[in-house]
């Protein structure tokens, strides 16, 4: 068994719902093991209701085929946080033209989310903006506005 | 079953149905929103109320230990079996469907988001610490979600009750109309260690709504000595329609997926 490997071909497999990053910059793939017969896969779901849950998992069972069997454990705890969205995965959403969170979640108390911050516009880089939402195309993102450009955006909210 | 579970199945049903039913009530609105952010927004606290109770219902299956998972409990079930609160299957407005706007009101649908999604924030945050682990794993990822609820609804109740004439007075119908209904979110016993008695949330939920409620110059009416009793599976006569709406895909198709 070639766990690097797998690693590399799990590497690819790209978040479905915004397929400029990819499940490994968002911090959802907790670990990639060896089993007797395969590879194990753990998985950490971003919000309870994300419809994009079982998708994900047909889609590194996919990308693992060939590696024997596949399992993907869901695992809730610890629960997932925009913290772990790694350094390429923010400079990835950041040029899709969704602002990745602007503060650290860090111990839970919610602290961090009661303050809306000040955003630029990832399309002009204005400082004139305002949010529209607290949510928008998905669960994770606010909906916002440049006023100086005109053009909507969203923000990935810190969770 | 084993004696916890006996104690603890109750217990985890109650939210789960009370998130399950509350989510299908929002779900309603999709497509119907006052404006296009809203109904994505209500689209999407339904979606993760619905996370939330596909987990715990998951759980209670296994607490049950009869082999029900969770689309059995949620489509399979009766009426009487159900342990939400009535406050969640109320309809989305007090008047009739043939008032003109489908049988939708966006005050009362906003105040009920509010109250429940302080009561969901303090009941998570208790049930983080629960010694049963699968519990404080739902309750720590569901607590980040509802903080995103409780902010977008407070917003509303403020913008609409310190709104205009109009706003004002239907967000204080509403509020008269709902009131009695909340008597219900302290009702249900706790269990040791596991998950705390609803009533030790409600100094801290009354000192919230309180607030709340000032700021959006919304006067409290007074208390009511009603005591719903959805938790005991005994439900208005709204949940059964809510139900069968709910459930008939599953009655017509049994077994059927996507």
């Amino acid at each position: 068994m070639n766990l690097a490997a797998a690693r590399e071909r799990l590497a690819q497999v790209p978040d479905p719902e915004i397929p400029a990053v990819t499940l490994m910059d968002l911090g959802i793939v907790r670990e990639l093991r060896e089993t007797d017969t395969g590879v194990e896969v753990v998985l950490t779901p971003t919000y309870s209701g994300c419809p994009a849950t079982e998708l994900i998992a047909d889609d590194v069972r996919a990308a693992l085929a060939g590696f024997g069997d596949v399992t993907v454990t869901l695992q809730r705890a610890p629960a997932w946080s925009t913290d772990w969205i790694s350094p390429a995965g923010r400079d990835k959403l950041q040029r899709y033209g969704i602002v990745p969170p602007q503060c650290q979640v860090g111990d839970g108390s919610g602290q961090a989310i009661r303050v809306v911050p000040k955003l630029r516009c990832p399309r002009c880089d204005g400082g004139k903006t305002e949010q529209l939402s607290r949510f928008g195309s998905t669960a994770c993102k606010s909906t916002w506005r440049c006023i100086e450009c005109g053009e909507p955006f969203e923000y990935f909210k810190p969770i | 079953m084993d004696a916890t579970a006996t104690y603890v199945l109750p217990y985890v049903l109650r939210l789960a149905d009370t998130c399950l039913i509350h989510s299908q009530r929002l779900s309603e609105w999709c497509g119907h929103a006052p404006v296009l952010e809203e109904d994505l927004a209500l689209s999407n606290i339904a979606l993760d109320l619905l996370g939330q109770a596909r987990a715990l219902l998951t759980y209670a299956g296994q607490l049950e230990g009869v082999g029900r998972d969770e689309d059995q409990l949620a489509f399979l079930r009766e009426e009487r079996d159900y342990r939400n609160l009535v406050l969640v299957e109320l309809p989305n407005a007090a008047a009739s469907p043939s008032d003109g706007a489908g049988g939708r009101d966006f005050a009362l649908t906003t105040l009920r988001n509010a109250a429940l999604s302080i009561w969901l924030e303090l009941l998570y945050e208790r049930l983080q610490a629960s010694t049963d682990a699968e519990i404080a794993a739902i309750a720590a990822k569901s607590l980040k979600e509802v903080r995103y609820h409780r902010q977008h609804s407070s917003d509303w109740v403020v913008r609409l009750g310190d709104g205009t004439a109009e706003s004002h007075g239907r967000m204080q119908a509403a509020l008269a109309l709902l009131w009695p209904y909340f008597n219900e979110l302290f009702a249900a016993e706790g269990v040791a260690g596991v998950g705390p008695a609803w009533k030790e949330l409600e100094p801290e939920w009354r000192a919230r709504w309180a607030a709340l409620m000032q700021e959006a110059s919304l006067t409290l009416p007074r208390d009511s000595a009603m005591q719903p009793r959805g938790i005991d599976g005994i439900h208005s006569e709204h949940l059964g329609h809510l139900l069968a709406t709910m459930q008939y895909l599953q009655r017509a198709y049994p077994g059927g997926v996507w």
